[in-house]
């Protein structure tokens, strides 16, 4: 048994999981050394690595919760409406209604947990496929974006903007500019939040009873029910993660941004599924992985800078590369996923 | 005893009515009619006037849901296809519209963006949009057929590019087509007061129905859509069957673009068609079909996707802002989905059941 | 209660619409017995079994288990598995995505985290005490089918239930693992553990099982003793008539006899496929029926796929009374009139929601062409003229053929390759699964079709099965043809010895 073990890495022996996160890891590192090599300078600043951390925290966070839903077999494709009706009323609240900041944060929490608990309710305990369900919830997220308050507004309260403004050093990685000053490297808020978002969810998904459910009811729901798994409540349970993920993203979002819109975070959750996608999350359900998703942000949110800073900044460029890799990503996991099942056989 | 109760069943059962798919479509559109009746009966007034060339048009909510659920009805010819063979939705369509839209004012404005006359007939801008948008059906249904990619992720490709590449076919210009005979399409022919775009929808519906019953369209489609393996085994290549039907829907899209620029003789990249592939999906589902694929419904399908347009215009009706249109949409959409839910059924057919026992008991 | 039962069933009704699935059955476990729940498919035993695991909610009746001193309400899997009752199903219910010691330990008690390294260690054990050849961290999906359902029997045995239920375990599995969880068996049965067995195979059941109960029409028949039954006995008490003898079948039909040596109907040499065989030649004359042998996994499946075309054909010629034809795809095989009835029925055999007339005239309309399609009449008479023919039982032409019964669905694809009028016929274990009358249909009908002129090639895990209706058998092993066996030498003996090869025995 043990001679067997030691025999040698082979392919199928991986799990879909690691091989996919593996594929994913790679990917990025090449791209951004490329990046390095053929752009130059900007991509060498540590700063741009953080700017690109600082602009995509929210993303981060939506992305993680999507690919909770996704390896538990569902879609919640109603994040970006969550995140911008979180963004307006956090705004309105502000500014209108005379609130703070952590009021805020408990509005967000708040519309996060209610868009879960009815969407939950309604994919698990009514069988209603996701993909509609969280269709509606996005049309109903926009919808009432622009009910709450129709023209999109820069938000003044002072409080706000000092949470805003505040800026964590990142000691190590400062650059010393023109006039021989040292500029420190800094993070926003937001990028704690999400990596403290993707440490508890890796957490929860390697090592918790809970998370090895998702796998299971994503992998095969029926069996899962009969190795006796909650599968409702496990589905249930994944929506309203998501939805909740979904309100802290969009707080982030509207923490980064500084306004509240009802165009805010357009697009957001098809960036979401994309990243969760380039990271190794498997849309059939069962197979995916938070440092992934993780990766696959950074992947998505490099190539946009690459884009730009290319100099092709025509709006188009970024839609077409980003669907370009995209579509890479998947053929390349399809075949791999192919091959390894033929080696099996 | 068994025999006679077997007997009445047959005669009259309105649990049965409930479990009929087209039930789901035909009672939502008679919610939508009865509210509207109550609520605001002008709603179904029909104005004879003349347009600003002097021709007879018909005007009045009941056309604006003839004129705009046209497109709506086309796509949704194909959507039911695309779901009921792979089990999965093109969420491309919107941007893909817009490629389509854009190819047709490409070629009918040659070089210059706004000819004072049109450079080339409709019928072969037509022509070629259908030829490319039947192209980038192809390519979602490569993915999805070939390399065996779920469908709506498959086709986010295309999402996420389509109207980056639309704008990239004209050179993101805006170009404006002057002559009136191109807003034919998507406005009145001249002499008709019916909106062209319901003429266009239904001789689409009508080649449906006669493709539906001379070939085995239908057959072959539902049953590579249940069983892909068992299809295989009974000679069939399910993986080309998939693939067509991402080329017919394809064709649709084309159809569908020629009507949408034509409405405006113009291309807006980035809001023509904007989440029509939502309200093409919710057309397929409001039909009662499966999402998951198999068998469907096209005739509820088509009925849904009017359902949807209906209840969009009611909503405009009253003063609903563009922009907030979606959550009413939203709710609608979720109720009527909760309703058509085996529970949900089973319940109201019980309640069907228990009126009908206390009817009995009472004679 | 009575003393020494761990489990008692009373007065079980559970109904489906449209059918009475169970009308009043009890049944009662002992302490430490193996007790084999008989009946013919649609007989209830999967409905009762599904009824005490929580996945159907019981419309009445009482379920008592030892320890619990009221009836217990067992709503859904995990209530029966915190109760002790846990089940192995014929599918495997496992997650495919998971690694093996995952799929032993996940949705049981424990706290909230998951201790990898103490689970892989515990698996890891219980793998080695049972010969389970996996690791512990292999994924599941890695791992064959066989050893998949040993993973299934392991995480059930580790379950310290009072009640362990097999619902028919062995289907995928070879004599040898058969004869593995057979002394489990045994073992579990000393420790005092009630085991509830539920298979097709008659001679399992005489081998390790106690006590029988046998249910008809969702109905009690009876619970006897395993001596006071014997085989025959049983079987008519399962089909509700006395049956005549099995063995009769042969001899009832009268073979086909060729008026002049002609050539092969069917010949194929050095045939390879890409589903891992070693290539290999084959013919069939007029009129024969003949078979694939071996055990699973052999390569019988997967040699006459490769003969229809359902795999990827690598090479080799294939020859058609004589000519010289090519199949690359089934639609090549199907119009130079072979037809093939796959092994699985449920995942390469039925169109689920369609109807059985649908089901019916697929395979014919598919080779008439798809701008041809049949009439609606043209259709139905199809339909009702095999659903005569064969007796299939279904409501009408219009039910969906997923809510017919096993042998039924098995009838139906029978009827669909019929109606294409082949004049090679391939059957791949069309008696898996299925109630015994339809079994005995099913063979009859083959060697009728044989005396018709048809060639049949029928697969059978049932080697008596085989030996009642082949004339020639090929005998495979190490999915390579190791053997051919006629006349004379078809008998039990000589073909476990050809199975096994020369060195052993």
């Amino acid at each position: 048994m043990t001679e067997k073990k030691k025999a040698g890495f082979r392919i199928q022996d991986m799990t879909d999981t690691n091989l996919l996160l593996a594929i994913t890891i790679i990917v990025f590192f090449l791209m951004y050394i490329g990046a390095m090599v053929f752009q130059g300078k900007g991509f060498l600043k540590a700063q741009t690595f953080f700017n690109i951390l600082n602009a995509n925290a929210s993303l981060i966070i939506t992305a993680c919760g999507m690919s909770l839903v996704m390896i538990t077999g569902g879609i919640d494709i109603s994040v970006g409406g969550v995140a911008a009706l979180v963004s307006m009323c956090c705004a309105v609240y502000l500014d209108f209604k005379g609130g703070n900041v952590f009021g805020a944060v408990l509005i967000s929490l708040g519309i996060g947990l209610a868009f879960g608990i009815v969407q939950g309710l309604l994919v698990a305990y009514l069988d209603i496929q996701p993909f509609i369900v969280s269709l509606a919830g996005m049309f109903f997220a926009r919808g009432m974006t622009t009910i709450v308050n129709t023209a999109p507004f820069n938000v003044a309260n002072e409080e706000f903007i000092a949470v805003k403004e505040t800026r964590i050093t990142v000691p190590g990685f400062g650059t010393v500019n023109k006039l021989g000053k040292y500029v420190p490297a800094y993070v926003e808020i937001g990028v704690i939040v999400a990596l403290l978002v993707v440490i508890i969810l890796f957490c929860l998904l390697r090592w918790s009873r809970l998370g090895r459910g998702f796998y299971a009811v994503g992998g095969n729901s029926q069996s899962a029910l009969m190795l006796g798994i909650n599968v409702r409540r496990t589905r249930f349970l994944s929506h309203l993660i998501c939805s909740l993920l979904a309100g802290i993203g969009g707080f982030v979002y509207f923490l980064h941004v500084g306004s509240g819109s009802a165009s805010h975070a357009m697009g957001m959750e098809m960036n979401a599924i994309a990243s969760s996608i380039i990271g190794g999350t498997m849309l059939t359900g069962g197979v995916g992985n938070i440092i992934g998703t993780f990766f696959g942000v950074l992947s998505l949110s490099t190539i946009q800078n690459i884009v730009s800073s290319a100099g092709l900044d025509q709006a188009w460029w970024t839609g077409i590369t980003i669907a370009a890799m995209l579509c890479i990503f998947l053929i390349v996991q399809s075949v791999v996923m192919a091959r390894k099942k033929k080696a099996l056989k | 005893m068994s025999q006679a109760r077997k007997q009445v069943k047959k005669k009259f059962n309105p649990a049965v009515l409930f479990r009929k798919q087209i039930f789901i479509p035909i009672a939502a559109l008679l919610l939508l009619a009865i509210f509207n009746l109550i609520a605001d009966p002008s709603f179904y007034k029909i104005t004879l006037g003349y347009n600003s060339a002097g021709d007879p048009v018909l005007s009045g909510y009941l056309m604006t849901i003839l004129d705009y659920g046209s497109e709506l009805a086309i796509l949704a010819i194909g959507m039911t296809l695309v779901t009921a063979a792979s089990g999965g939705q093109d969420i491309s369509v919107g941007a893909a519209i817009a490629i389509a839209g854009s190819v047709i004012l490409r070629v009918l404005c040659g070089t210059d963006s706004r000819p004072d006359h049109m450079q080339a007939p409709v019928i072969v801008a037509f022509l070629i949009a259908c030829v490319v948008a039947m192209l980038f059906g192809a390519f979602n249904g490569a993915l999805v057929a070939y390399f065996k990619i779920q469908p709506m992720v498959a086709t986010l490709i295309l999402f996420t590019a389509g109207r980056s590449i639309a704008a990239w076919i004209n050179n993101n210009e805006l170009p404006i087509i002057s002559d009136p005979s191109f807003a034919v399409y998507g406005g009145f022919i001249p002499g008709i007061p019916i909106p062209t775009p319901f003429f266009i929808a239904m001789v689409c519906v009508i080649i449906t129905m006669l493709i539906l019953k001379f070939t085995n369209l239908g057959l072959y489609t539902q049953s590579v859509g249940i069983n892909e393996s068992s299809s295989k085994l009974n000679g069939l290549d399910p993986a080309f069957i998939k693939f067509l039907s991402f080329v017919l829907l394809g064709l649709c899209v084309a159809v569908a673009g020629l009507i949408k620029v034509s409405r405006l003789s113009s291309i807006n990249y980035s809001v023509i068609a904007k989440d029509i592939e939502m309200d093409a999906i919710l057309a397929v589902a409001l039909g009662g079909n499966s999402l998951g694929g198999g068998k469907f419904n096209m005739t509820a399908s088509i009925l849904g996707a009017y359902v949807i347009q209906f209840l969009t215009t009611t909503l405009y009706k009253f003063n609903v802002q563009s922009d907030a249109l979606p959550a009413y949409k939203a709710v609608v959409v979720i109720v009527l989905v909760v309703l058509s839910t085996p529970k949900a059924r089973e319940f109201m057919g019980k309640i069907a059941k228990s009126l009908k026992g206390s009817e009995r008991s009472v004679a | 209660m009575q003393e020494k039962s761990v489990l008692e069933m009373r007065k079980i009704y559970k109904s489906f619409p449209g059918v009475k699935a169970l009308q009043g059955v009890d049944f009662t476990l002992r302490e430490g017995e193996i007790h084999a729940l008989m009946g013919e498919n649609g007989a209830g035993k999967s409905t009762l079994i599904k009824v005490l695991t929580g996945v159907y909610s019981k419309d009445e009746g009482d379920i008592h288990i030892k320890g619990h001193e009221n009836a217990v309400a067992i709503h859904s899997p995990q209530d029966a598995q915190k109760i002790g009752i846990s089940t192995v199903y014929q599918e495997i219910t496992l997650c495919p995505n998971l690694s093996v010691a995952e799929n032993m330990f996940i949705g049981r008690d424990g706290g909230i985290m998951q201790n990898w390294k103490k689970m892989n260690a515990d698996a890891d054990k219980i793998l080695e005490s049972l010969g389970i050849p996996a690791k512990s961290t292999q994924q599941l999906a890695s791992c064959s089918l066989a050893v998949q359902q040993m993973v299934a029997i392991a995480r059930a045995v580790d379950m310290e239930c009072k009640v362990l239920i097999l619902d028919e375990p062995t289907s995928s599995l070879d004599e040898h693992e058969v004869q593995k969880l057979f002394g489990l068996m045994r073992d579990l049965k000393k420790k005092g553990v009630g085991i509830i067995f539920v298979t097709h195979f008659l001679d399992q059941v005489y081998e390790v099982c106690d006590r029988i109960t046998v249910l008809r029409d969702g109905q009690l028949v009876g619970e006897y003793e395993i001596k006071d039954l014997p085989r025959v006995k049983l079987v008519a008490k399962m089909l509700g008539k006395e049956m005549d003898d099995m063995s009769d079948i042969k001899s009832s039909e009268k073979p086909y006899e060729a008026k002049e040596k002609t050539q092969p109907v069917f010949e194929a040499e050095q045939l390879v496929s890409d589903a891992g065989i070693k290539p290999f030649d084959f013919h069939i004359e007029k009129g024969e029926v003949n078979g694939f042998t071996g055990l699973l996994g052999s390569g019988r499946s997967e040699c006459v796929r490769a003969i229809f075309g359902a795999d990827r054909v690598l090479g080799g010629t294939v020859k058609k009374n004589g000519k010289q034809i090519k199949i690359n795809k089934p639609i090549d095989a199907m119009r130079n009139g072979i037809a093939y009835l796959p092994e699985d029925r449920k995942v390469d055999g039925i169109v689920g929601d369609l109807s059985v007339r649908e089901n019916i005239i697929l395979a014919l309309q598919v080779m008439k062409g798809f701008f041809k399609p049949f009439t609606k009449a043209e259709q139905y008479a199809f339909a009702d003229e095999y659903i005569k023919a064969l007796s299939i039982k279904t409501a009408s032409a219009d039910t969906p053929v997923k809510s017919l019964s096993g042998g039924n669905q098995q009838k139906v694809i029978l009827a669909r390759w019929l109606l294409t009028h082949p004049d090679y016929l391939i059957l791949d274990e069309p008696t898996r699964g299925i109630d015994v009358g339809t079994k005995v249909d099913i063979q009859k009908l083959v060697l009728k079709l044989a005396s018709e002129g048809m060639s049949v090639t029928f697969i059978s895990s049932e080697t008596d099965e085989m030996l009642r209706t082949c004339s020639r058998l090929i005998v495979m092993r190490d999915r390579r043809v190791v053997g051919e066996l006629k006349e004379d030498e078809l008998t039990q003996n000589k073909i476990m010895s050809t199975i096994a090869g020369g060195e052993s025995k």
